[in-house]
C-alpha cells in the first residue's frame, strides 16, 4: 500500500502562502490567546471587583517574590533568543550550533521551572494555597497553566534536540521549519509571561 | 495566489547572518525594558498610572517579541488575518466582564 505524504510541509501552500504545519501553529496559537485572555478577564474581573488588591492588604509585591520574578523573566527572555538562534543555525546550516542554542533554551527552561518550584514551596509552607484567597487563586492558575505551557515547551523541544534531529539528515528543510514552529510557541509562551509577571508581581 | 515575498525564510544562509544582529538588539531592549518595568513599580505611582505604564511597557515587549523573534514584520497576509480575527475576540473577552462590574459593583467572594 502506498503511503500518503502529508502535503505541504516544506514548500508553502498555494493558497496560504506558507507550509501547514506552520499555519497550524498560529491557529493553535490563536485559540492559545483565547485561553489565556478568558483568565485573564477573569483576573480583571474578580480584581475590578475586589475592595482591596490583594484582599489580605499591602502590595502584590509584598507578596509576591519580585527578585525571583524578574530574574525568571530574564531567563525567558534569554530562552527566547536562544530558541531563534537555534533556528537562525538551522537555516544557516549549522545543526551543531542548532544544538548548543537548543540546549541553552532548554536549560533556560528548567532554570525557570526550578525557580518556580521554590517560589511554590515558599507559598505553600507559608499555608498560602490557591483556597486562601482570589489572590493566590488567580496566581496559582496563571503561573500554573503557565508552568504546563513551559513543561510542554521542553519536552518539544527536547524531543527536536533529540531523536527529532534525525530529521535533519534526510530532510533538513522540514526539520528547520520544525524547529520553526517550536519557537513560534516558545516565544508565545515568553509572551504571556511579559504580561503575566508585572500584572501579578508588580501592581 | 500568494506571491512570495523576500523574507528571512527564503534567502541563502549568508544572505540570512545578517538578521543576527536585530535578534541581539531585541534581546538587549526586552531586559531594558524589564529593568524599567521593575524600576518603575519601587516609585509606588498612583494605581491608574502604574498599571497603564506597566501594561504600556509589557505591550512593548510583546510587539518586539511579536515582531522580530516571531517574525511578523514580514509574514504572509493569512497569519495577520488570523491575529486580527483573535485580537477582536481577544478585546470582547477582556470587555465584557468589566461592563459587568460595571453595573452591579457586586462584592465578590473571596476578595
Amino acid at each position: 500500500m502506498a503511503e500518503t505524504a502529508i502535503p505541504y510541509v516544506v514548500k508553502p501552500h498555494p493558497v496560504t502562502g506558507i507550509p501547514n504545519g506552520k499555519f497550524g501553529i498560529w491557529l493553535f496559537l490563536a485559540s492559545e490567546v483565547m485561553l489565556f485572555g478568558a483568565l485573564f478577564s477573569s483576573y480583571v474581573l474578580i480584581r475590578t471587583g475586589a475592595p482591596h488588591w490583594p484582599p489580605s492588604g499591602g502590595l502584590s509585591s509584598d507578596i509576591l517574590n519580585v527578585p525571583l520574578g524578574t530574574f525568571n523573566t530574564a531567563v525567558l527572555i534569554t530562552s527566547s533568543i536562544t530558541m531563534v538562534l537555534a533556528w537562525a543555525s538551522c537555516k544557516m546550516g549549522n545543526l551543531s550550533r542548532f544544538k548548543m542554542w537548543m540546549g541553552a533554551t532548554v536549560l533556560l527552561a528548567l532554570v525557570f521551572l526550578v525557580v518556580k518550584y521554590f517560589e511554590y514551596s515558599d507559598k505553600f509552607h507559608h499555608d498560602h494555597f490557591p483556597s486562601h484567597d482570589n489572590f493566590f487563586a488567580i496566581y496559582f492558575v496563571l503561573t500554573g497553566l503557565h508552568g504546563l505551557h513551559i513543561i510542554g515547551g521542553v519536552i518539544v523541544n527536547t524531543y527536536l534536540l533529540g531523536p527529532g534531529s534525525k530529521l535533519w539528515a534526510t530532510d533538513p528543510e522540514h526539520f528547520t521549519n520544525r524547529v520553526e514552529n517550536a519557537g513560534l510557541y516558545w516565544h508565545f509562551v515568553d509572551l504571556v509571561w511579559i504580561f503575566l509577571f508585572p500584572s501579578l508581581y508588580l501592581l | 495566489m500568494t506571491e512570495m515575498q523576500a523574507d528571512p525564510h527564503a534567502e541563502t544562509p549568508e544572505q540570512f547572518k545578517k538578521h543576527l544582529s536585530k535578534y541581539y538588539v531585541v534581546f538587549v531592549a526586552l531586559l531594558c525594558l524589564t529593568a524599567i518595568t521593575v524600576g518603575v513599580s519601587y516609585l509606588r505611582l498612583e494605581r491608574p498610572l502604574a498599571i497603564t505604564l506597566a501594561l504600556v511597557i509589557a505591550s512593548v515587549k510583546a510587539g518586539l517579541v511579536a515582531a522580530v523573534f516571531m517574525h511578523l514584520i514580514d509574514e504572509k497576509k493569512v497569519i495577520y488575518a488570523v491575529l486580527l480575527l483573535t485580537a477582536l475576540f481577544f478585546a470582547l473577552v477582556l470587555t465584557l466582564p468589566s461592563l459587568t462590574v460595571f453595573e452591579h459593583h457586586a462584592g465578590i467572594p473571596g476578595t
